[in-house]
């Protein structure tokens, strides 16, 4: 029985080990493979944020060094448009009312949709993520006539907010659904109600408080896509900051304010996004 | 009578409980009937515990008198004022959720002052009595923590505190205990009896587990099927059970075929008092409960009787164990002491006496149609 035993048993620890030592090598094979797609990956896209970055930095001569082409962001003026710096302006003060418009107009709809008519809920989702499935020319097209109407008017470039709050309703709407989701909406509300809250308490004192990573979400995305956007201001001949770039890489080739220009936005971008993690995170870590 | 026992508050302030009267109350989800012309009345400073079991309409009528939802007929009435058509933020009503219902972005102490900071109460005087609810569920040093940083029990303390702050007029507890383990929830069941007793406001009490409303409540409503099928102490729930739903839901039940004959009912040969004395003669299924049966002697083993049979099972409980014993025609469970069934082994023959405790009978003769014992 004892030999038995002991013939039983043996081989049990060396297979053990070969198992743990298969397992190793499977993990280590896994590990290089995950190195491999990472660093492909990430020079995929780096490499051109990096050619953009050393362009912005190239001097008189090729191959030399300079900041003229940043210091050129404040003052640039191309031939035939109007300052750089205006229609950086113009951009950042699009970026923000577009922000606040999005989510002062989704923020308390969503909620009540979720308190008081859940019925809504579908009907809205589909209406929000609508914009996503429409072309930009085809908004353009049917945008036009109301935008020409507005020209008339000679109203700012500010005019296009309307058209960059359609444009977010997908991603802020989708930021804000998740935040939504990880809450416990009904409980919350019902638990807020009993205590005396009314439903303007509810919403903006109990709900929107603990949405805060959706709402941080949903605001980089609309701010990334308003920087961002080109094809509408385009097309209605307005002049944000894209619109802007692309008209002077058109009258003057290769200038180097361009690629300051886009890389200046693309940091800020960047800042932006650490900011917001970091408020996030350090919201999760207190409660 | 509408209020009575003034109690006294921590804060020092005089507090009159009131009655609660719920007046034929319906409320229907499409064509499911969730509650079926209720009536209830909640004397001033009791806990009712609602029992029964899933869709019974317990929960339905807690949501009514919070004014969550709102009832198709009646009338609710809470010291004497109808609030009835009155928003459940106007009801001055405390609540304890099921789920974890406390606002995560909120510490601990801004969850229980909440209430008081929309009723517009000066900071000091919020803090304070902030404090002082903390106090009373012994959670005052985790004042300044957040929801996540608290286990599921003192989450629930917390939210007890939070609506006892505003000092409501009635205490709604929906569940509270459900999400916890077994220890905590015996715990926090028997330290809400003491705060309820303490502050002495009327309660009513949610519950589908039988042991936590016969523990807590001073009476407890089994419900069925929207209506109250019984409403006594706890007591007089279990020993005298008014239906045999009730009979069978609360507690476990042998059910054992006998004849009524007299006012009696003689079940294997014992004669047993009824609950119902005017049941008229003849075949029924008599409910006896465990604890009713207990162990006469060992039997030898070609012994033979009405209530001789072969011990099948031994369920260890602590200080009792649970034996259940195969008659031949039917199984039978006694709760004895565990020193009493640690002397049997599966397979010993035993002779069983049935203590002559009131039994509710019902007319179904046919006892192999269903279990024979019936787990609440």
């Amino acid at each position: 029985m004892a030999a038995l035993t002991s013939v039983g048993e043996t081989p049990a620890p060396a297979e053990a080990a070969g198992q743990r030592g298969m397992h190793g090598r499977r993990r280590r094979r896994l590990n290089i493979f995950r190195y491999v797609v990472f660093t492909l990956f990430g020079a995929f896209f780096l490499l051109p944020l990096l050619a953009m970055a050393r362009f912005s930095l190239e001097g008189a001569k090729l191959g030399t060094w300079s900041v003229t082409a940043w210091k050129q962001i404040a003052s640039y003026q191309g031939t035939g448009v109007p300052p750089l710096l205006s229609s950086i302006e113009i951009t950042l003060e699009l970026a923000v009312i577009t922000c606040v418009v999005t989510l002062a107009l989704l923020v308390p709809t969503m909620i009540w949709v979720r308190l008081r008519v859940q019925w809504l809920a579908r009907p809205m989702e589909f209406l929000s993520l609508l914009p996503l499935t429409i072309p930009a020319i085809v908004l353009v097209v049917g945008l036009g006539p109301i935008y020409n109407r507005i020209q008339h008017y000679e109203l700012s470039a500010l005019m296009l907010f309307w058209v960059y709050v359609i444009l977010a309703l997908p991603f802020a709407y989708r930021a804000l659904a998740a935040g939504l989701s990880a809450i416990d909406v009904e409980t919350l509300s019902e638990a807020a109600r009993s205590l005396g809250a009314s439903w303007f308490t509810v919403m903006f004192r109990v709900i929107a408080p603990n949405m805060r990573q959706g709402i941080l979400n949903a605001l980089l995305l609309t701010w990334a896509l308003v920087l961002g956007e080109f094809t509408i201001a385009f097309l209605l001949l307005y002049n944000n900051l894209q619109a802007e770039l692309y008209s002077i890489s058109r009258n003057t080739p290769n200038a180097g304010v361009i690629f300051s220009t886009s890389t200046a936005a693309l940091l800020f971008a960047f800042v932006l996004l650490l900011i917001l993690s970091y408020a996030g995170r350090r919201r999760r870590g207190r409660g | 009578m509408t209020s009575s026992p003034v109690t006294r508050t921590r804060g020092g302030a005089a507090r009159t409980a009131v009655e609660v009267r719920l007046e034929d109350l319906s409320r229907h989800y499409g064509p499911v009937v969730a509650l079926d012309h209720l009536d209830l009345t909640l004397q001033p400073g009791e806990l009712i515990a609602l029992l029964g079991p899933s869709g019974c309409g317990k929960t339905t009528t807690l949501r009514l008198l919070a004014g969550l939802e709102d009832a198709d007929t009646g009338r609710i009435t809470v010291g004497g004022r109808d609030i009835t058509r009155l928003s459940a933020a106007k009801r001055d009503m405390g609540m304890v959720f099921q789920a974890y219902s406390l606002f995560p972005h909120m510490t601990v102490r801004q969850n229980v002052a909440f209430g008081l900071r929309l009723r517009k109460v000066g900071t000091a005087e919020r803090d304070k009595r902030a404090l002082e609810m903390l106090d009373l569920v012994g959670l005052s040093v985790q004042a300044d923590r957040y929801p996540h940083q608290l286990s599921g029990g003192q989450q629930q303390r917390v939210a007890l505190a939070r609506a006892l702050a505003i000092e409501p007029q009635v205490l709604l507890l929906d569940e509270p205990l459900s999400a916890l383990d077994a220890k905590v929830r015996a715990q926090l069941r028997d330290e809400i009896r003491r705060i309820q007793l303490e502050v002495g406001i009327t309660t009513l009490f949610v519950t589908h587990d039988q042991e936590e409303a016969l523990a807590i409540a001073d009476r407890v409503g089994v419900m069925r099927e929207g209506r109250l099928e019984q409403l006594a102490p706890p007591t007089e729930v279990y020993s005298r059970p008014a239906t045999s739903f009730v009979a069978e839901f609360v507690g476990l039940s042998n059910r054992l075929t006998g004849e009524v004959r007299g006012g009696e009912v003689i079940v294997r040969g014992c004669k047993l008092p009824l609950v119902e004395q005017d049941t008229p003669d003849g075949p029924v299924v008599a409910l006896v409960r465990p604890e009713a049966v207990s162990l006469a002697s060992r039997a030898p083993e070609s012994g033979s009787g009405p209530l001789t049979g072969t011990v099948i099972a031994i369920t260890f409980l602590g200080a009792t164990s649970r034996v259940t014993v195969d008659l031949g025609d039917t199984r039978v469970m006694a709760q004895l002491p565990t020193s009493e069934a640690s002397a049997l082994t599966a397979g010993s023959r035993v002779v069983l006496a049935i203590r002559p405790d009131p039994v509710l009978v019902s007319a179904d003769s046919d006892p192999a149609a269903r279990p024979t014992v019936e787990d609440a």
